[in-house]
């Protein structure tokens, strides 16, 4: 019977927690919220505690942080239009660069793979590509209005330039760029969602991408390259990408966050109806038609909403999850 | 220049009498659980963006348009704006909104929509209702947060 352990119930935040971030070491993660503050925690002992916060950088609630792959960057994104990017090469954090260009609420930051891009999404509809080109500087390289509602998450494809984004509009969107004239631009949308998309995850292969949405169900897309060996047309040499799974019926209420263990191939769910839920796929899976299986659901896992779940990058099992009332919880998945 | 109300001749409802007070509601061994009447009465005195008149005098709220579940830990509110092309239906909705989530005890899922067919955008406006990272960003506006303050105080 496998279940989620309770490790740890931190209640550094007042207001609502929307996000954390593991470091990729998987030994320290940063959180953010309402009350404007990021917080970076780490262990000390057997116990979780908070290390540093970081102020003053944004004048509005901070909906979104993320590590640099290399873990010496953090990047915030905020609804006061603006994202910072933080390092500690003076020896402790502080802010060193402000991204801004976005008309209004930024809700989503994302390092490429490479630490070289960073992608950027807000309520103005658009979702920018910076490029990193030097110490503290940041350039725009692309402005991408593929969207025509508020935007509401970017993630970047694990190990490529590929770049997806969620939105109010209820598809998502995948984006690179054309090396020969170096133009960003969308080369995919996936429409399924019949309400807003909130989030979304790659497997680490990079080629599934699972989907979650206000309409309470979770998708699961499949690429099928240019010479796939299904049948499956594509169009103009790029990638098709169908929808070759739902799961309905397992959540009430709107599904705000998604993680999909790299490791352990295990998808958590954090959603509105308090319950933070596992799946996995069953070992007879078809991978044209793959199944799902629901082996774990933490009841009251908060007492209000959950509105994030992030699986440690380590592989080892550990979930923390947010809510509206400012508690961060530290799980332990269990077989 | 003030811009005219979308409705300028609203029709004009009665109000309601006050909840009566029962034997039982002052039983300190009785639990009063929160129903339908104790929502209304929170919400019945939200002023009008527009005219003089709370929410009940033009009948945008009414007590059968509520349903509480207390085992769920659910209130859903429906509202029926005074005409189709109502541009103040999502301040209406925004106002109720936040009236409950200051009222209320948070275990509530609180749920506010155009009560169906009333509206011409319902959709549209349910789905920005319910967007709760939409209604996080609008309280953050001081503007608004005025505007709503004064919708909800009692006058």
């Amino acid at each position: 019977m496998s279940k989620l352990e309770l490790l740890q119930t931190l209640n550094g935040h007042k207001g609502i927690v929307w996000n954390v971030s593991w470091h990729p070491l998987g030994n320290i993660f940063a959180s953010c919220g309402e009350d404007k503050t990021i917080k970076l925690w780490s262990k000390e002992g057997q116990d979780w505690t908070i290390k540093t916060v970081l102020v003053d950088g944004h004048q509005r609630t901070i909906r979104e942080v993320a590590w640099s792959p290399c873990g010496n960057f953090l990047a915030s994104a905020s609804f006061d239009a603006t994202t910072a990017i933080w390092d500690k090469k003076s020896g402790q954090f502080e802010c060193n660069a402000t991204l801004e260009g976005h008309e209004n609420e930024v809700k989503s930051v994302a390092w490429s793979p490479s630490g070289q891009l960073l992608a950027t999404c807000g309520r103005d509809k658009s979702v920018w590509v910076w490029e990193v080109t030097g110490d503290d500087e940041y350039e725009c390289e692309a402005v991408l209005n593929a969207h025509n509602q508020d935007v509401k998450k970017v993630v970047w494809h694990p190990t490529m330039d590929l770049l997806a984004s969620a939105s109010y509009d209820n598809s998502v969107k995948l984006y690179k760029e054309d090396k020969v004239d170096s133009d960003w631009s969308c080369v995919a949308t996936l429409q399924s969602h019949e309400s807003t998309v909130w989030s979304l995850a790659f497997d680490k292969t990079g080629e599934r991408l699972a989907t979650c949405s206000d309409d309470k169900t979770v998708k699961i897309w499949k690429e099928y390259k240019v010479d796939n060996q299904e049948g499956v047309i594509v169009t103009e040499r790029e990638s098709t990408w169908k929808c070759v799974c739902t799961l309905s019926g397992y959540h009430t209420r709107c599904i705000y966050d998604i993680s999909w263990c790299h490791q352990t191939g295990l998808i958590a769910t954090a959603c509105g109806d308090d319950i933070i839920r596992i799946f996995r796929e069953a070992e007879d899976s078809d991978p044209n038609a793959p199944t799902f299986e629901l082996i774990c659901t933490k009841l009251e896992a908060h007492p209000q909403d959950v509105n994030c779940v992030t699986w440690n990058p380590s592989g080892n099992k550990e979930l923390i999850s947010s809510s509206d009332n400012g508690e961060i919880k530290i799980w332990k998945f269990e077989e | 220049m003030t811009k005219l109300a979308d409705n300028i001749n609203p029709h004009i409802y009665e109000k309601g009498t006050e909840r009566e007070i029962t034997a039982s509601d002052l039983d300190e061994n009785v639990v009063d659980e929160i129903d339908e009447r104790e929502i209304f009465d929170l919400i019945r005195n939200i002023n009008d963006p527009e005219h003089p008149l709370t929410l009940e005098e033009l009948r945008v709220v009414e007590e059968s348009n509520i349903s509480v579940d207390n085992k769920q830990n659910t209130v859903d509110v429906n509202f029926t704006p005074t005409i189709p092309h109502c541009s103040m239906a999502t301040l209406i909705g925004l106002s109720i909104r936040v009236q409950l989530l200051r009222a209320l005890p948070s275990r509530f899922k609180v749920t506010v929509k155009v009560a169906e067919g009333t509206h011409a955008s319902e959709h549209a406006v349910n789905k920005q209702l319910a967007d709760k990272e939409r209604v996080a960003a609008a309280l953050e506006n001081n503007n608004l947060v005025q505007i709503i303050n004064q919708c909800v105080a009692i006058k």
